[in-house]
């Protein structure tokens, strides 16, 4: 679970007439009510990046004393680093199928539970089975998956009864298929938020356009393409920018299922960088990674931003 | 008129087989958790797999509840996760309140600002909060976490608790001024008692991220007396050769509060949730 939620704090619909006259105390009110968030940010939020920023270039940070002034040198550590560049590689085949997978099943989902055809009751109980993924912490995901997916787990059993394998395989412990294990958790793990998001936007669509496209002769899948898709749209495209950005920043799932390996395998960005920080104590490179990070999720957020503006 | 009957039937038909097949999918995994905490360890990769075996018992949430290691996991969850519930609620309430009341200059930015934080990402700053709170003492302690966790509930809490207060009409408000009361009446005298649901809605939230967060209880604690929930089910994983009966009752207790809070709230939440994301 994740806390990005998308909203912009519309400014209140009617402004009350302002007073004539503010004294400077009265105009200072306001601030004073956002001086608790205000702090709070500052504290752990500017200088936290501005620590980080700085870090990055420098040397022998947090675990000496000593630092020392390094330039890009921790920066081109990073980008010349064959691990770092496995993660980024993982990282965008990881991001990309989950977010394209919990947009087909979620947006399929939502369309099964809209559905005009079953009553009320038998809705709400198939919507709270639908959402049980997201209810549970990564940490239990992680535990119930390694379970699940054992080499003599129940997975593996059923795909062997289907005769779909011949013996029981590792998933989470073969290099070739690690890294599909841990998107297909993930994939698990995540669809609901969309499923949940989508719902609300196709109880939005007026029904009268389904009725004006009913009575053209249109057929379900022209519905689907002309009314129910262009509808979506808004959702769609800032739920996955969103979900880009969350399952970007997704660590403990891969940290309690694979560390990252075997052999790297499952590398993301985050182990990466947790790694360099606080397995291996070099904390510089491992700033320099956390900004790198950074940035790129300043690209996706940037996109967010302006998507939500056109809205 | 039957064609039409019975292409309604084909389709009811189908979505049933869809929606079953969808909450196999859902609901199988949970199900086979449930069933492994009530199983001996030895049953758990029994061949063929048993839903209910022989073994069924209780053994392995006594072990949990007979554990004090164990029950310090979930005493700590429930300190740092109520405690940043109370102080989210309070810090956002007076930001949203300014938010909601008044206008003023750089109100837009800093708005942008408080949306913004909510997308940087917490690796990049486990760094630097390392550094921060050993500098501070706070290294190990409950004050290191519950301060850490609200950097990701404050924002959130913010624009939903202004949002819930924009719905409020300003002439409540504007009644207390005239009897010469101040804002700060009028924010705790009318519209917090009114703002209850939307306040209950954002506590469920905040105090649901705070119990799940794992990074920084990760790597900003480090003896077994601080230690979380999420974190006390990895270290199952490593201390005890795989008891995975236990692993899974400790996930399913974990989960509890939760999936209670959950249920309850579960109208308000939703319509909270997605009030923001999908507002066109």
């Amino acid at each position: 679970m994740s806390s990005l939620i998308a909203s912009q704090v519309a400014p209140p619909v009617e402004q009350a007439a302002p007073p004539k006259r503010k004294t400077l105390a009265r105009r200072l009110i306001p601030y004073g009510y956002l001086s608790p968030t205000a702090i709070l940010i500052v504290v752990l939020m500017v200088i936290p990046i501005a620590m980080v920023i700085s870090y990055s270039f420098r040397d022998n940070v947090i675990v000496q004393d000593n630092s020392v002034f390094a330039g890009l040198a921790n920066y081109t550590k990073v980008l010349t680093d064959a691990d770092f560049l496995t993660a980024i590689k993982n990282t965008a085949v990881f991001i990309s199928v989950s977010t394209v997978a919990h947009l087909v099943l979620g947006l399929a989902f939502a369309m099964m539970l809209n559905t005009p055809l079953l009553g009320g009751v038998t809705k709400a109980i198939f919507r709270i089975v639908y959402i049980l993924p997201w209810l549970f912490t990564i940490a239990v995901i992680a535990v119930i998956w390694r379970l699940l997916l054992d080499p003599s787990g129940v997975v593996n059993y059923v795909l062997h009864a289907f005769g779909a394998i011949q013996q029981g395989v590792n998933w989470l412990g073969d290099p070739g298929k690690a890294l599909w294990a841990v998107t297909f958790i993930n994939i698990w793990s995540g669809y609901p938020f969309f499923m949940i998001s989508l719902l609300a936007g196709l109880q939005g669509i007026p029904g009268d356009l389904y009725e004006a496209a009913a009575v053209d002769g249109t057929n379900w899948f022209q519905r689907f393409r002309h009314v129910t898709l262009p509808q979506l749209r808004p959702v769609i495209i800032s739920m996955a920018v969103l979900d880009l950005i969350w399952t970007s920043q997704q660590f403990a799932l891969i940290w309690m299922t694979t560390g990252g390996g075997p052999l790297h395998a499952t590398e993301m960005l985050s182990t990466y960088t947790y790694k360099q920080a606080f397995s291996e104590y070099e904390f510089a490179t491992a700033s320099a990674a956390a900004v790198i990070v950074l940035l790129l999720t300043m690209v996706l957020a940037f996109f967010y931003v302006r998507q939500q503006r056109e809205r | 008129m039957a064609t039409m009957k019975t292409r309604r039937t084909l389709a009811k038909a189908g979505v049933i087989t869809g929606l079953v097949l969808g909450g196999l999918f859902a609901g199988l995994p949970v199900l086979w958790m449930l069933s492994t905490s009530f199983k001996n360890n030895g049953e758990v990769f029994q061949n063929p797999p048993r839903l209910i075996t022989k073994g069924f018992s209780l053994d392995a949430y006594r072990e949990i509840f007979g554990n004090a290691t164990q029950l310090r996991f979930f005493l700590n969850s429930y300190i740092v996760a109520f405690s940043v519930t109370i102080l989210t609620l309070l810090v956002a309430l007076l930001a949203g309140f300014a938010f909601s009341r008044f206008t003023f200059p750089l109100q837009k930015t800093i708005n942008a600002v408080i949306v913004s934080v909510q997308a940087v990402p917490p690796i990049t700053l486990v760094i630097p909060y390392f550094g921060l709170v050993v500098a501070l003492g706070l290294y190990n302690t409950y004050p290191g976490l519950i301060l850490t966790h609200m950097v990701f509930t404050l924002p959130y809490a913010i624009i939903m608790i202004t949002a819930y207060l924009n719905t409020l009409p300003r002439e409540l408000d504007e009644s207390v001024k005239v009897d010469g009361g101040t804002s700060w009446t009028a924010l705790w005298r009318i519209l917090v008692p009114i703002s209850v649901p939307g306040l209950i809605a954002v506590g469920v939230y905040t105090f649901m991220i705070s119990w799940n967060e794992y990074l920084f209880a990760l790597t900003l604690t480090r003896t077994d007396d601080m230690r979380t929930v999420p974190i006390g089910i990895q270290l199952l994983m490593g201390q005890h050769s795989y008891e995975w009966n236990q692993m899974m009752a400790m996930s399913i207790l974990g989960s509890i509060p939760v999936l209670v809070l959950f249920l309850l709230f579960q109208k308000r939440f939703i319509g909270g949730l997605t009030a923001g994301a999908v507002k066109a």
